[in-house]
């Protein structure tokens, strides 16, 4: 009885265990071709990004390298000064390429940030209204269900129509919006638990609340919240983006993906596709390679299936 | 059941209290919507007229108080930009969204049952992963981007349809409608897809699992050994049995499709009320934007509420865990 105890009170992670697992999980997560696939191009996306200043043919926001009569190029046209554009430009002759990358660094850090944001607050709240049960936990979920039953669309326009724009005011929004999905996720895994021995064994060494809610309790409902997270990830990319081209998102002065398509629209119907198609083609890349990593996650961290 | 409806009904309306609440003050508190409709030369003085006429002065816990006795009276303001009730011009450009709304769930419901049966009936083959590819791409992909797509492939390139707009209405029991003319279902076909592509992915998934459950049921086998053919199989026994989740999914996402449809709007430039909120939105007519949201808050609460009330009607069970909650 003593041994059980001793080795359920150190089992949170299970130090040494841990490890293992952790292994055990990556080699899983390779085995699988697809998902090998999509983390290496999200990979290869997070790099373009982080070096976008670097990798960028042009910075497209110095005005001094743009020049009007550049605009509007096709895919692979030369501009006057020589220099080939293989996605085109836009109308103020901007390289379509390097705007895509400054584009897609904008895009990733607004859904980074804020899923790590809302993840952090959600899991909080979630595993706090689970050890608390009462009256807390009844008011967090009853705040989590009125959330959720109306659409994310809906709640950030609300929000952004009274923020205004700018990058920070989307990443507020987009966690308003979030948080939500985390705590009821939290919860749920929480609710279960919470009433296992080695929580138990943790009150009975009286140990300090906040080291159990966050030390104990905490780390053992972290498996399905990385998979919701990463599933939340591209939904933050796609919902980013849909403000953006609805005009209510990021500002003029630092385009996400989405603002360059709601740019590209307007050239759409006189035929210069390229403006708006190739920065969805990257958003679409994103979005894809997300899932697929996601999907893997969900498989290789279900308990019901690796048992 | 007595005591079930009357807390759902208060639930459902301190709903709705709290969402005004959240609302009104989120769009009242920030931005001064003078600055964009007064005339770029207006004085200090002229500034402060348009804002006592439009009741802007007053403190904002004044204005909430006002905007409540007003709107329990059915008054949801003024427009800001156009000087008409707020509700008018909603109610204007219902009959379009309602419209793009009922006629994009037909096409989900017609895209999505064939393709997830089919891939119930064969979830290993490889038409049944690759519907089930799609459906997760039609989950996640921008729905926006997609309907620029159509756009540039079917109005640009291709010149089959319009690119945008709404075709000409006819009269259908008073209400103004689009899709009885050819003109009207060219125009509404795009945004329709468009807007339908989501849900359709969601009605492939419920009718795949469905119908996998169903295949393994005695009634299925039993036809099978009494030799019915196949077809009658998939189409009566199938079909009839997975038609109850799909229904109630479907009944319950119609709120989120009105809401999804600003989006659609925007792109095919068609003439609804999540057009109208966008643009009000960008003209800061707040009126408009609190009578939009507060609209589309009820049509939530009383959807929620509905399917709730039906379901403690059908299984005791339901009203029952509630009370002892």
């Amino acid at each position: 009885m003593t041994d059980a105890l001793r080795t359920e009170t150190r089992s949170p992670a299970a130090v040494e265990k841990g490890e293992s697992l952790f292994r055990r999980r990556l080699s899983e997560f390779f085995e699988s071709r697809s998902a090998t696939f999509g983390l290496a191009l999200l990979v290869l996306l997070l790099a373009a990004a982080i070096f976008a200043p670097w990798i960028a043919p042009q910075n497209p926001y110095d005005l001094a390298q743009l020049d009007i009569m550049d605009g509007k190029l096709p895919p692979g046209g030369a501009s006057m000064d020589g220099r080939i554009h293989w996605l085109g430009t836009d109308e103020q002759g901007r390289d379509m390429l390097s705007a895509i990358l400054y584009g897609l660094r904008i895009s990733l850090f607004v859904a980074v940030v804020s899923t790590v944001a809302a993840l952090s607050i959600g899991a909080a709240v979630g595993v706090l209204a689970a050890f608390k049960g009462g009256r807390v936990e009844n008011f967090v979920m009853r705040a989590v269900d009125l959330q959720l039953s109306f659409p994310a669309i809906l709640i950030a326009l609300v929000l952004l129509a009274a923020f205004g724009r700018g990058v920070d005011k989307v990443i507020i929004a987009l966690i308003v919006v979030q948080w939500a999905y985390y705590a009821r996720t939290v919860r749920g895994s929480a609710l279960v638990e919470r009433n296992r021995d080695y929580i138990e064994a943790a009150r009975c060494l009286a140990l300090p609340k906040s080291r159990i809610v966050f030390r104990h309790l905490l780390p053992n409902c972290l498996p399905p919240l990385i998979v919701v997270a990463t599933v939340q990830v591209a939904h933050a990319v796609a919902l980013e983006a849909t403000l953006s081209f609805l005009g209510v998102g990021v500002p003029v002065t630092e385009p996400s993906l989405g603002m360059l398509i709601k740019n590209g629209y307007d050239y759409l119907m006189s035929g210069k596709y390229w403006i708006s198609t190739y920065p969805g083609v990257a958003l679409v890349i994103a979005i894809v390679a997300i899932n697929m990593v996601g999907d893997r996650l969900r498989d290789v961290l279900n308990p019901r299936l690796s048992k | 059941m007595l005591a079930y409806f009357i807390r759902r009904v208060a639930q459902a309306l301190l709903t709705v209290a709290v969402m005004a609440t959240i609302v009104f003050t989120a769009i009242y508190a920030v931005g001064n919507p003078v600055d964009i409709l007064a005339n770029p030369n207006a004085d200090a003085k002229e500034m402060a007229e348009i804002a006592a006429r439009l009741g802007l002065d007053r403190p904002l816990h004044e204005q909430f108080a006002l905007f409540v006795w007003n709107a329990l009276q059915g008054d949801l303001g003024r427009s800001f930009v156009f000087n008409e009730p707020a509700l008018k011009l909603i109610v204007q450009r219902m009959p379009a969204t309602l419209e793009l709304a009922f006629v994009a769930l037909v096409f989900s419901i017609v895209i999505g049952i064939p393709l997830g049966v089919w891939a119930g009936l064969k979830p290993d083959s490889f038409a049944g992963r690759t519907i089930m590819s799609g459906s997760i791409l039609g989950f996640s992909l921008p729905n926006f981007w997609i309907g620029l797509m159509l756009i540039l492939l079917f109005a640009v390139e291709l010149r089959l349809l319009p690119s945008g707009g709404r075709g000409p209405t006819t009269s259908l029991f008073g209400l103004p409608v689009t899709f009885l003319t050819w003109e009207g279902l060219r125009h509404l076909l795009l945004p329709a897809f468009t807007l339908a592509l989501y849900k359709a992915a969601l009605v492939v998934r419920l009718a795949r699992a469905g119908t996998r459950e169903v295949v393994l049921q005695d009634y299925v086998r039993f036809a099978r050994a009494k030799g019915v053919s196949p077809r009658r199989i998939v189409l009566v026994h199938v079909l009839k049995n997975i038609m109850i989740p799909v229904v109630t999914v479907l009944g319950l996402e119609l709120g989120s499709m009105i809401a999804f449809a600003v989006v659609t709007e925007t792109v095919f430039a068609y003439p609804g009320m999540g057009k109208l909120l966008i643009d009000s939105i960008g003209r800061l007519d707040r009126p408009v934007i609190v009578a939009y949201l507060m609209l589309v808050v009820v049509i939530f609460v009383v959807i929620n509420l509905v399917v709730d009330l039906i379901y403690a009607a059908l299984d005791p069970r339901v009203r029952l865990t509630e009370s002892e909650a």
